[in-house]
C-alpha cells in the first residue's frame, strides 16, 4: 500500500516538475498579454512548486530519476502556444482582464465555440486560470471548458485542480458537489490518487447530494483507472449502504459499472433497496429494477416450475408448439414429481410487490424495466397485469412505441393469452412510420387465436389495399403464418390469397404466390384447382421469386397436374436463358422431377434444359446441371445412386413453420439494447437461469438497528447476541472489517488523516468514561483485526469480543440520526482512541505514511485541502480530533457556606459541546448540602461582554438533600479570556458567578501534518508569533511528560514529528470561536506559538511554561 | 451510459454537440446518415442503429434529431426517455425547440445539458430544481442581470433537490393563490368505411398549472372513479392513498405540470362526439370527392376547430373543392388534401365536394386515402369523467380553484 503511494508520489512529484518549466514557458509568452498582476500570480505559482520539490528532495532522497524523460518531452510543454498564438487574441485579452462581464462574454463565446464543435483547445492557459473566479456563471463555463480539454492538456489541467481540492471544503454542499463533479470527470490519470481520495472522503460527507456525486465520480475513476477496482468496490460496499433515496439509484449505477458480478454486495442491501425503490428518482429506479431482475435470477427459485403440467394441458389445448418447447419441458416434468410444492420466498415477493406501484409511473422506461422484471420473473398468473401499462406507453412518442412494440412481439410470442384482450391497440393507423406498421403487424399475428382471427383477418384485409407496398407484403405474409397457425382459418385465407394473386401489383401477387407456396405444403391433397390456377400465372408473373415458386409447386406436386406440368416446362426451357438465376435452379428441379415421374414426355425437353445450363454464366448453375446428369443419365461406371434417385428428389418435404421472428429474442434480457438490435451489445450481460436449488435466503438478512432504542441500551445489546448468535457475529465482523479496512486505508494513503478525520466523542454528555474506555479497547481490537488480515480468525475473534461489542452497537445508537454515519464515526473513534493508546511510542508507520505523501504527491497547500476537507464541515462531530486528555480538575463556582448550602463546581470537559460547534462545553456540578430540598436551579441574567453567548443547561427542578447533579452549560468566549458573568438561580436566591476559562480551553485539537505544521507556521511569523525560554527540568524531559504537561493546561493534539530525535514537539489547535490556528512548539528550551490572536498566543505560553516547570 | 449528443438539423448539419466523457468524433453520425438516407420519411429512421464501436439512439421531434451515443448495454428506453426529457426542458425554457432557439441560447443550453447528466447519468432531470439552478432567459432578466451584474446561475443547491419533495421548489410565494385544472381527453379512434367503429378509446390526462404559496398539500377526488382504467401519475402523487382510496392526494410542484394520464379503454363504449360521411370515388382520369360532418353525442356541446386532413393517392394532381363553409387547399407535392371547416353549425351541416383530377395514362388507385378528424370540444369530458372536489391542506391562505374540461379529437381517423 504504501509503496504503491510512494510511488504514485514520486510520478506526480515529477510531473510537478514539468509543470514548473511550462510556467516558464507560459510566463515568457505571455508577458505582452498579462497584466503584470497576474504574471506574479503564475510565477509565485511556478516557485510554490519548486519549493515543494526541493523540499520533498531533502526528505526523501531515493530516486525520482526513471520518470522524468517521458514527462519532459510532452508536447503541451512545448512550442505549443506559438502556432496559435494570434488566433483568439481577443478572447485571450478579455479572459486576461479583471472584468467579470468581458470573462463571462468570453467564456461564452468559447462555449459556442465548444458546441459548435471547433477546437478551441489553444485558449486552455488562458481559461484555466478563471477557474477561480468569483462570479460563478463564470465558473461553471470554465468547468465545463475545462472537462472538454484537460484530456488533451493534462500538464496545464494540473493547474485547477487545487481549486477544486479547495471547493471539496467548502461550507456549501453544491460547491463541494460541483468541485468532486468537476474533479473527477478530468480524464487525467495523473491525478487517480486525488480522485480516489477526494471519493473516499465524500463518501462520507454529511450531504446526501454530494455522497451521490461521490457515486456518480466511481464509474468514471473506473474507466479512468481500472487498476483502482479493489478500493472502488470497497467505496461502493460503503455507499450501498446508504440509506437516503438520492444516493441509491447513482450507486446502483456505479455498481454495475464497476462490479456487477459481485452480488454478494447486495444481499445486505436487498430488502432495504425494494423498501426505497418507490422514492428513489425515476432514472435510479430504472437501474435498479435491472440489477435486481438479474440478482433475483441467482436467488430464487424459477417460480413457475409448479405450473407446468397445467401449462401442458393448455399448450395441447392451442395445439400448435413446436416440438422444442415440448422437450423442454417433458424434462422439467420429470424433475417435477421429486420437487416440494413451491412456495415463494418472502424477498421475491416483496422485491414484485415494491417494484408493481412503479408500473404507473409517467416515465416509459420504469414501467418497462417493471414489465421486464415481472416477465423473467413472476409466476405466470401475475404476469399478465403488465400488458396494460405496456399498452398505454405505444400512445407516447415514435421512438417509445417501436421499442415497446418489439419488446411486446418478442412477449406475445411467449405469452399469446396476454396482450389478446388489448388486440385493437395494436391496429395499425395510417399515420403510423412503416417500421411501426410492421410491428404491430408481428403482434396480432403472434396473438391471433381462434376467437379473434376473424377481427384480424378483418383488419388484415383492409391493410392489402394499403400504398406502402412492404407493409401490404408483410400483411400479405402474416396472413400466411394465421393460415398455418390456425387451422380453422387456412381455407378463407387461402381464397383471400387467391383473390390477392389477381391483383395489379406485382409485387403483392408474387408475396402471395409464396405464401401460397407455403401453405399448399402443409397440405397438398386438397388443392388441385390452386396448382392449377397458379400454373396458369407462371406466363404472367415476372417477380422471380414469384416464378421460382411456381415452378418448384408443379414439380413437387406434378402427379396432381400431369398434363400441365410437361406443358409449363417446354414454356420454360424456350425462354431458360432469359430467366433469374434463382428460376433456372428450378426449372432444373422441374425438369429433373418430371423426367422422374414421366420420362417419355419430358426427356428430350430435360436434355435440352441440362444443355443450356452446363454452359450458363453462373456456376451454381452449371454445377446442379452436372450433378442431375450424374444422378439421372449415369454413365457406365457410376450408376450406384441413380436408382435412388427417385427417393431423393421425390421424397415427402416436410412443411416450412411460419414463426415469429421475434421467437429467438428470447434469448436476450427483455428492455435491453441487446434485445432491440438483436445481437450481444458490449457490456450485456447475460441473464442467469434460476438455480436449481435455493441459494441460502439467510443471507439477506439484515439486523435491524433499532435508532430510538437507546434508552434500553443494555436490553437491546445483550439481545442479538443470544437470538441469532453465529449470524450476529458473522455481520458485525464484516461490519468491523469494513470500518478497520476503511481507517486503515485512509492512514495509508497517506496525508496523516489517521487522525484528523477522527473526531472528539460527539456523544457528549451522555458518553460515560467507562464506555469510552471500553469502546476505544474494542476498536483497537477491530483495528488489530483488519490489519493482520482476519480472514481466518473472524468468527473466534468476534466471538471472545461479545462483551466489548455491544458498546459498539450502542454507539450508533446514541445518535440516532445518521446510523451510516455513525457507524464510520464510530471506526473513527476507535482510531483515534487508538493513536491516544499508541502515543507511548509515537507510531512510525503512520508518520512514515504522512511524510511521504507530504512530500511527494500534494503541495502543502493541497494536503491541506484535502484535510480542510472535514474542518470546514460545520459538523462538530467528524471535524476535530478528540482531546488527548481529559481534564480532572475542576474549580469552585459557589461555596456551600456563601450560598446556604448549595455548592456549585465546574470542570471543562473538553467535549465538543452539544449546543453549538464554537462553545466550551462546561460542566456544572451541584450539590445540595443544605438540609431542605433546592427547588428549580436555573439560569439567571448573564452579563456577558460583547462577542460572547452562553446556552442554558436545562433547569434543574428538584434537588434532593444530599445529592447532586451535573449539567452542562456552553460558553462561547468568543476568544477572548474575559470571564463570562452570570447569575444562577434558586427558587429563592440568585448567585452572580463568573467562569473564567483558561486559554487552553478555548481551543479545539486538530491534526496535521508536519509539513502542514510548518507550512502555516511559516504564514503566522512577526506578531502572531510568541516565544519565550524555558529550561525544561531533566525529570520531565522526556516526550511523554512533555506531552502529558503540555495536555493538561491545553487542549491540542500533538503533531507526528517526522524525526523523534529532533527533541521538539508540535501542537496544533483552532480556537473554539473563530477557528483561527494555535500552533505550538515545545522543545529546545523554547515555548513558541503562532497564532492570529495575540493575547491567546501569549497567555497560552505562560501557561504552559508555568505547567512545564511546576514540579 | 450516454456519451454524447448531437443535434442535427432537418437538412443534416450536426448544429450542436455535447461530449459528457471522451469525446468521440462526429464521423459517427455518419452511420446515422446512412441509416437516414435509406428511408423515406424522417419518422422511419430506426431509433436505435448499431455501429461497430458505439450504439446510437435518436428521437425526432420538431424537425430536429437528438441522437445519443452509447458505448454500453442501456435500456434503450432510457436514453429515449432522457432525450425527451431534454427536449421538454428545452421548450419549458425557450417557450420553443427549434433551432434558432437552441442556437441562441446555446449557453443555457450547455449549462443545461451540464446539470441534467452527470457522465451519462442523469442527475437533476425535474423541471423546478433545474429552473433554480439555471433560471431561465427572459428579456427582463437580461436587463436586470446587466445592470446588477447577477447571473443567472444559483449558487447555492436547490432545497428541492434534497428533501422528500424534489419536484418542488421551496419559498414560493404569490399574492394570488390559484390552481387551474384542466382535464383533457382525446378520443383516438378508427372508423371504417360503413361508418362502424373499428376501435375506440380515451387518452385523458390533467394538465395543471398551480401557483400557490408554500407547501400546500392537494387532494382531490372524482366522481366517478371507476371510469378510469390505467393510471399513470407524476411522481408526487401518492399511489397508496389512489390504492386504497382512490383519492389523488400530492404536494405538487411549482408551476406547469401534468399531474395524471389515465386510459379509458376499447371495451367500454365510447361515444364517438361527431359522424364523418366521406365518398371518393375514382374514374380514368377523374374522380368525385364528397364529404360531410356533423355533431353526434355531444351533450348539446359545440363542436369547433374542426380540421379535416386527407393524404390523397400519388397519382391525384389536383382537387377543385367548394366547401360550404372554411376553406381548404390541396398540396399537389405532398398530396395532402387539408380543410379547415371551423366551427360546426348543427342546423347547417358542413360540407365540401368537388372533382378530382388524376394523372392520365396512370391506372387509378385501388386504396381509397385515410381521412384524419381534429376538432375540440369545450366544456365536456366525453368520458364523463367529473372531478367531485379539491381540498387543501398544509397552509393557510384560501386558493382560487379551477376546473376546466376539454375534449379532443386524438388519433382520429375514417376509413373510406
Amino acid at each position: 500500500m504504501n509503496r504503491e503511494n510512494l510511488k504514485m508520489c514520486f510520478h506526480l512529484a515529477s510531473e510537478n516538475s514539468s509543470i514548473t518549466t511550462c510556467h516558464g514557458k507560459m510566463a515568457d509568452r505571455y508577458e505582452p498579454v498579462l497584466s503584470m498582476r497576474d504574471y506574479e500570480n503564475l510565477s509565485t505559482m511556478a516557485h510554490h512548486s519548486q519549493a515543494e520539490q526541493r523540499s520533498y528532495a531533502n526528505e526523501k532522497t531515493p530516486s525520482t530519476g526513471p520518470m522524468e524523460p517521458d514527462v519532459a518531452s510532452d508536447p503541451a510543454s512545448g512550442g505549443f502556444f506559438a502556432a496559435d498564438y494570434k488566433k483568439h487574441e481577443d478572447l485571450k485579452s478579455m479572459l486576461d482582464g479583471s472584468k467579470d462581464n468581458l470573462k463571462l462574454e468570453a467564456m461564452k463565446r468559447i462555449i459556442g465555440m465548444i458546441a459548435k464543435g471547433k477546437d478551441a483547445s489553444d485558449l486552455f492557459a488562458a481559461v484555466v486560470k478563471n477557474v477561480v473566479s468569483k462570479n460563478i456563471e463564470v465558473k461553471k463555463l470554465v468547468y465545463v471548458y475545462l472537462v472538454r480539454y484537460a484530456e488533451e492538456q493534462q500538464d496545464l489541467a494540473l493547474l485547477s485542480i487545487s481549486t477544486f481540492q479547495k471547493g471539496l471544503k467548502d461550507p456549501n454542499q453544491l460547491i463541494r458537489a460541483s468541485a468532486l463533479r468537476v474533479l473527477s470527470s478530468i480524464r487525467v490519470p495523473m491525478i487517480v490518487p486525488i480522485m480516489m481520495l477526494a471519493i473516499k472522503e465524500s463518501v462520507n460527507d454529511m450531504s446526501p447530494y454530494v455522497r451521490k456525486t461521490a457515486a456518480h465520480a466511481i464509474p468514471k475513476l473506473y474507466s479512468l483507472d481500472p487498476e483502482q477496482k479493489d478500493q472502488l468496490i470497497e467505496v461502493i460496499e460503503k455507499l450501498l449502504a446508504d440509506k437516503t433515496t438520492l444516493v441509491a439509484g447513482s450507486v446502483v449505477n456505479a455498481f454495475e459499472e464497476v462490479c456487477p458480478d459481485r452480488i454478494d454486495l447486495i444481499h445486505k442491501n436487498f430488502r432495504k433497496l425494494c423498501n426505497l425503490l418507490i422514492d428513489v428518482e425515476e432514472w435510479g429506479q430504472i437501474v435498479i429494477i435491472n440489477m435486481l431482475t438479474r440478482y433475483s435470477r441467482t436467488q430464487f427459485l424459477d417460480p413457475n416450475k409448479a405450473d407446468m403440467i397445467q401449462e401442458e394441458q393448455e399448450k395441447s389445448f392451442y395445439g400448435s408448439e413446436s416440438d422444442k418447447d415440448d422437450d423442454e419441458d417433458d424434462e422439467e416434468k420429470e424433475k417435477e414429481p421429486v420437487k416440494k410444492p413451491y412456495v415463494m420466498d418472502a424477498d421475491h415477493r416483496l422485491l414484485l410487490r415494491s417494484v408493481k406501484p412503479l408500473l404507473q409511473s409517467r416515465n416509459s422506461a420504469v414501467v418497462m424495466a417493471v414489465a421486464q422484471m415481472y416477465h423473467h420473473l413472476a409466476p405466470k398468473n401475475e404476469v399478465g397485469m403488465i400488458a396494460k401499462p405496456l399498452v398505454r406507453l405505444l400512445r407516447s412518442h415514435r421512438e417509445v412505441q417501436s421499442v415497446v412494440l418489439s419488446n411486446v412481439a418478442t412477449m406475445s410470442a411467449k405469452r399469446r393469452g396476454m396482450f389478446e384482450p388489448f388486440l385493437k391497440s395494436f391496429f395499425v393507423r395510417s399515420s403510423d412510420p412503416t417500421h411501426i406498421r410492421l410491428l404491430k403487424l408481428e403482434i396480432l399475428t403472434n396473438i391471433a387465436g381462434e376467437t379473434s382471427i376473424a377481427t384480424i383477418l378483418r383488419e388484415l384485409q383492409t391493410y392489402v389495399t394499403s400504398s406502402d407496398k412492404d407493409f401490404v407484403a408483410a400483411t400479405i405474409q402474416a396472413i400466411g403464418r394465421c393460415a398455418s397457425n390456425i387451422s380453422e382459418v387456412t381455407d378463407s385465407c387461402m381464397n383471400g390469397l387467391m383473390g390477392l394473386m389477381s391483383n395489379r401489383d406485382e409485387a403483392v401477387v408474387a408475396e402471395s404466390v409464396v405464401v401460397i407456396k407455403k401453405l399448399l405444403q402443409m397440405n397438398p391433397t386438397e388443392h388441385k384447382e390452386i396448382i392449377r390456377h397458379m400454373a396458369k400465372l407462371a406466363d404472367a408473373i415476372t417477380v422471380p421469386m414469384a416464378r421460382a415458386s411456381i415452378l418448384w409447386l408443379i414439380g413437387e406436386y406434378s402427379d396432381r397436374v400431369p398434363k400441365i406440368a410437361p406443358d409449363v416446362l417446354r414454356k420454360m426451357a424456350k425462354d431458360f436463358t432469359n430467366e433469374e438465376d434463382i428460376v433456372k435452379l428450378q426449372i432444373l428441379n422441374l425438369g429433373a422431377k418430371l423426367y422422374l415421374t414421366n420420362s417419355k414426355q419430358t426427356k428430350l425437353l430435360f436434355q435440352y434444359v441440362l444443355n443450356l445450363a452446363k454452359y450458363d454464366q453462373n456456376y451454381d448453375i452449371r454445377d446442379r446441371a452436372r450433378f442431375l446428369r450424374q444422378l439421372i443419365f449415369p454413365g457406365e461406371k457410376g450408376g450406384a445412386l441413380s436408382k435412388h434417385a427417385k427417393k431423393i428428389f421425390l421424397a415427402p418435404k416436410p412443411a416450412p413453420v411460419l414463426e415469429s421472428v421475434f421467437k429467438d429474442r428470447d434469448q436476450f434480457q427483455l428492455g435491453s439494447l441487446s434485445h432491440i438490435i438483436n445481437a450481444r451489445a458490449s457490456g450485456y450481460i447475460e441473464l442467469p437461469d434460476f438455480p436449481e436449488v435455493m441459494p441460502d435466503p439467510t443471507v439477506r438478512n439484515v439486523e435491524e438497528i433499532h435508532a430510538w432504542a437507546s434508552n434500553d441500551k443494555l436490553s437491546s445489546k445483550k439481545k442479538p447476541v443470544r437470538k441469532s448468535k453465529s449470524f450476529y457475529s458473522s455481520s458485525s465482523s464484516e461490519a468491523e472489517e469494513l470500518s478497520g479496512s476503511a481507517s486503515s486505508d485512509e492512514s495509508g494513503s497517506g496525508d496523516g488523516s489517521g487522525s484528523s478525520t477522527s473526531e472528539s466523542d460527539s456523544d457528549g454528555t451522555s458518553s460515560s468514561s467507562e464506555e469510552e474506555s471500553s469502546s476505544s479497547s474494542e476498536s483497537s481490537s477491530s483495528e488489530s483485526d483488519s490489519s493482520s488480515d482476519d480472514s481466518s480468525d473472524k468468527e473466534s475473534d468476534s466471538d471472545s469480543d461479545v462483551p466489548a461489542k455491544p458498546v459498539k452497537k450502542a454507539t450508533p445508537k446514541a445518535t440516532p440520526t445518521k446510523t451510516k454515519g455513525s457507524k464510520k464515526d464510530a471506526g473513527k473513534d476507535g482510531q483515534s482512541n487508538m493513536q491516544l493508546l499508541n502515543f507511548d511510542d509515537i507510531g512510525p508507520p503512520v508518520q512514515a505514511s504522512g511524510a511521504g505523501l507530504g512530500g511527494g504527491i500534494l503541495t502543502p497547500a493541497l494536503a491541506t485541502d484535502l484535510q480542510g476537507l472535514s474542518i470546514s464541515d460545520k459538523s462538530p462531530g467528524t471535524t476535530v480530533s478528540s482531546a488527548m486528555f481529559t481534564p480532572t480538575q475542576t474549580y469552585e463556582l459557589l461555596n456551600r457556606m456563601n450560598s446556604q448550602g448549595l455548592a456549585a463546581t465546574y470542570r471543562f470537559t473538553r467535549n465538543v459541546c452539544i449546543y453549538s460547534a464554537t462553545m466550551v462545553s462546561v460542566e456544572l456540578n451541584f450539590t445540595n448540602s443544605s438540609d431542605a430540598v433546592i427547588q428549580t436551579i436555573k439560569l439567571g441574567e448573564s452579563k456577558l461582554s460583547s462577542g460572547m453567548k452562553l446556552h442554558e443547561f436545562p433547569e434543574v427542578t428538584n434537588l434532593g438533600v444530599g445529592k447532586s447533579v451535573s449539567v452542562t452549560l456552553g460558553i462561547d468566549y468568543g476568544d477572548t479570556t474575559q470571564p463570562a458573568n452570570f447569575e444562577i438561580c434558586t427558587e429563592s436566591r440568585k448567585f452572580s458567578v463568573s467562569i473564567k476559562a483558561p486559554v487552553g480551553e478555548l481551543l479545539q485539537p486538530i491534526s496535521i501534518s508536519e509539513r502542514e505544521f510548518q507550512s502555516e507556521q511559516s504564514k503566522l511569523i512577526g506578531m502572531n508569533e510568541n516565544s519565550d525560554k524555558v529550561s525544561i527540568p531533566d525529570a520531565i524531559n522526556n516526550e511523554k511528560a512533555i506531552i502529558s504537561r503540555v495536555a493538561e493546561v491545553a487542549n491540542v493534539q500533538i503533531v507526528p514529528a517526522s524525526d523523534p530525535e529532533h527533541l521538539t514537539y508540535r501542537f496544533a489547535a483552532k480556537t473554539l470561536s473563530t477557528g483561527s490556528l494555535v500552533l505550538l512548539t515545545v522543545g529546545k528550551g523554547k515555548i513558541t506559538t503562532n497564532c492570529e490572536k495575540m493575547v491567546i498566543g501569549s497567555m497560552l505560553v505562560k501557561d504552559i511554561k508555568k505547567s512545564l516547570l511546576k514540579v | 451510459m450516454i456519451h454524447s449528443l448531437f443535434m442535427i438539423n432537418p437538412s443534416g448539419d450536426i448544429f450542436m454537440e455535447k461530449h459528457w466523457k471522451s469525446v468521440i468524433g462526429r464521423s459517427v453520425c455518419d452511420y446515422f446518415f446512412e441509416a437516414q438516407n435509406k428511408v423515406s420519411c424522417h419518422d422511419d429512421v430506426p431509433s436505435v442503429i448499431s455501429t461497430p464501436h458505439h450504439y446510437l439512439i435518436s428521437i425526432y421531434r420538431n424537425q430536429l434529431f437528438f441522437v445519443a451515443v452509447v458505448q454500453n448495454e442501456v435500456p434503450p428506453l432510457f436514453v429515449i426517455e432522457f432525450l425527451h426529457r431534454i427536449f421538454d426542458t428545452f421548450s419549458e425554457y425557450f417557450g420553443d425547440c427549434t433551432e434558432t432557439t437552441i442556437k441562441e441560447h446555446y449557453v443555457v443550453v450547455y449549462e443545461l445539458l451540464e446539470e441534467m447528466l452527470d457522465s451519462g447519468f442523469p442527475l437533476a432531470t425535474e423541471s423546478n430544481v433545474l429552473k433554480e439552478l439555471i433560471k431561465p432567459p427572459n428579456i427582463l432578466r437580461a436587463v436586470v442581470n446587466t445592470v446588477t451584474g447577477s447571473s443567472n446561475v444559483a449558487d447555492t443547491l436547490p432545497s428541492g433537490q434534497l428533501s422528500n419533495v424534489p419536484w418542488r421548489r421551496s419559498g414560493v410565494k404569490y399574492t394570488n393563490n390559484e390552481a387551474y385544472f384542466d382535464v383533457i381527453e382525446e378520443v383516438d379512434c378508427i372508423i371504417d368505411k360503413s361508418g362502424s367503429v373499428v376501435f375506440a378509446e380515451i387518452q385523458g390526462h390533467i394538465e395543471c398549472s398551480v401557483k400557490l404559496s408554500g407547501m400546500p398539500d392537494l387532494t382531490m377526488s372524482f366522481v366517478n372513479h371507476r371510469l378510469l382504467d390505467d393510471v399513470s401519475f407524476h411522481p408526487c402523487v401518492r399511489f397508496k392513498r389512489w390504492e386504497s382510496e382512490r383519492v389523488l392526494s400530492f404536494v405538487p410542484p411549482d408551476g406547469n405540470f401534468q399531474l395524471l394520464t389515465y386510459h379509458i379503454g376499447a371495451s367500454s363504449l365510447t361515444a364517438i362526439p361527431v359522424y364523418i360521411k366521406p365518398n371518393i370515388s375514382f374514374r380514368d382520369n377523374s374522380g368525385r370527392f364528397e364529404l360531410s360532418i356533423g355533431p353526434k353525442q355531444t351533450m348539446g356541446k359545440n363542436v369547433e376547430n374542426v380540421v379535416i386532413t386527407s393524404d390523397m393517392p400519388k397519382q391525384v394532381l389536383n382537387m377543385n373543392l367548394t366547401p360550404t363553409q372554411g376553406t381548404y387547399s390541396f398540396d399537389p407535392v405532398g398530396k395532402t388534401l387539408t380543410w379547415e371547416v371551423g366551427k360546426i353549425n348543427p342546423q347547417r351541416l358542413p360540407s365540401i365536394k368537388g372533382s378530382v383530377s388524376l394523372q392520365s395514362g396512370a391506372p387509378p388507385p385501388e386504396a381509397n386515402p385515410t381521412i384524419n378528424v381534429q376538432f375540440s370540444i369545450s366544456t365536456l369530458a366525453i368520458s364523463g369523467v367529473k372531478v367531485n372536489r379539491l381540498d387543501m391542506y398544509g397552509e393557510k391562505y384560501k386558493p382560487f380553484k379551477g376546473v376546466k374540461y376539454i375534449t379532443k379529437a386524438g388519433k382520429f381517423q375514417v376509413r373510406m
